[in-house]
This record gives structure tokens, sequence and C-alpha cells, in this order.
């Protein structure tokens, strides 16, 4: 299989991650990936064993989209949002928050594709509402249950390998 | 791991990060190669120990720092791990791009042999 791109993964400010990937696609073919159902269930999977047996794309300014993976073993995880703005295969930006959040917040993902010579750059962009609900957790005294869920992650990203 | 990025995320901090990792520095020595003022710095470098990023040592009337690289190993088995969950994705993506692609090019090519006919 080829490889376009190697991704580039950084964290440009306290509540952001950002990735960075090229695609050996024109725009409008990477944008269709990223929005039609049929499409998505095929690859955005996570690790192995991992199937999205539901995937619902109410493709517009305010609909909803709904994500759920479910493993061979039968655990299922859960996520959505809701779509804020779209530029047709240009640029998408959702909400972001799963069932069972690590975070507190919601996660605002603001999807860029640009295209040059038949390939696309895809910039994806994660700002997680730290910042904001960051006062508020401290104040509760939460921290050791964002700890606890950052460990849930943790196990969710260790069975990747 | 949220305190390591707030506390990386100012760009003289993680000056002050950059330069400890060639080895621990007295304090005098940042002001001098930040061109900070010696109140900033300390303020930094008092965010930088309360998240864990930094260790202080007194030797004579000097404050030396260290860098402690638990917070920043741990950052970046993080990140690591993510990089893998999102290029096994991309990768399928790939491939589905490249099929996407050919069924286009067939579509054309049916399209043109009708014209011709």
């Amino acid at each position: 299989m080829k490889n376009a791109g190697t991704l580039k993964l950084t964290t440009p400010t306290d509540r952001e991650i950002s990735m960075t990937r090229v695609f050996d696609a024109p725009r409008r073919l990477v944008f269709d990936a990223f929005t039609k159902p049929e499409l998505v269930k095929r690859w955005l999977l996570g690790p192995p064993g991992w199937t999205m047996p539901v995937c619902e794309i109410d493709l517009r300014v305010g609909g909803a989209y709904r994500y759920v993976w479910r493993h061979a073993d039968g655990k299922e995880m859960g996520m959505g949002g809701i779509y804020r703005e779209i530029v047709p295969q240009e640029r998408l930006v959702c909400t972001e928050l799963f069932d069972e959040a690590w975070y507190p917040g919601e996660a605002l993902v603001t999807t860029i594709l640009a295209e040059q010579g038949g390939r696309t750059t895809l910039t994806s962009t994660m700002l997680y509402v730290w910042q904001e609900t960051r006062d508020a957790v401290l104040k509760s005294g939460m921290e050791r249950g964002v700890a606890a869920s950052y460990d849930r992650l943790e196990e969710l990203l260790m069975s990747i390998e | 791991m949220m305190a390591t990025l707030r506390a990386l995320a100012e760009p003289n901090r993680l000056h002050i990060v950059e330069l400890l990792r060639d080895g621990p520095r007295p304090v005098g020595d940042m002001v001098h190669r930040l061109r900070l003022r010696q109140p900033q710095v300390s303020k930094h470098l008092r965010v930088l120990s309360a998240a864990g990023l930094v260790d202080v040592r007194v030797d004579a009337q000097r404050r030396i720092y260290a860098l402690r690289p638990a917070p920043l190993q741990e950052l970046e088995v993080w990140l690591e791990k993510y990089r893998r969950l999102w290029e096994g994705n991309f990768q399928r993506l790939d491939a589905l791009l490249d099929e996407l692609k050919t069924e286009e090019l067939k579509t054309k090519e049916k399209k043109r042999a009708r014209t011709k006919r």
C-alpha cells in the first residue's frame, strides 16, 4: 500500500492537538471520506478489533453526527457532536464529545483540506475546552476525577498495541 | 499531562525547558540567555516547578534548576500512542482513496467510450 505521507502531531498550545497528513488524492475525495457514512465506516476504526456499526451524519450547520464503535469482545464506545461550519471540500468545524469523556467539556475539531497537484494536505486541530473548565475543575477538587479519566484513556490507548 | 501542556504552552517557559535540556543551569544564566528580568524568569520557573517539570537545588548562593524528565516522557508516550492510532486510521484512508480514484477513472472511461460511439 502506498503511504502518501507521515503523520505530524504537535501541541501548538496547552489545549490544542494538531495533526497534519498528506493524502495522494484530490480533496473532494478526502472530503467525501470524512462526510459520507458508508466511507467513514471503512477507515475511522481506531485500533484493530473495532468496527463502526453506527455512523450517522447530518451534514448541515447545526446538524449532528453520531459514531458508535464496537469491539470484537462486545465493548462499545460512542461519540458525537454538532457541525458548526461547513465549507464543502475545504473546511469542517464540529464539536466532539465521547460518551465517556476523559476530559471535561467538549472538544472543537477544525479540519482543513488544501489541495496541490492532486494531493491533499489535511490539518486537523482539536481544541479542548480545558481553559474554560479548568478553574471550575480545580475549585471542585475534581482533579482526581480527571486523572482517573486519563487512566481510562491510557487503557484505551494501551489496547491499540 | 494537562499540567505539562499548560506549562509548556508559554513560549518563554518552553525556551527554559529547551535550555535545561543541555543540563542544569543557575537562574542567573537563564536570565542572561532569555533576555528577561530575573522576577519574570523566577515566575516562569515557579510554574514549571509546580507542574513537576523542573527541580531546584541550592548551591552556595545560587539556585540551580534541572529538568525532570518524567512529565515530558509521559507526554511523549501519550502523543506517540495517539499518533499510532491515527496513522492506522489514515493508512486505511489511503487505501480507500486509492479505490475511489480508480472508480472515478473507470466512470470517466465509460463515459468517454459512450460518447465515442
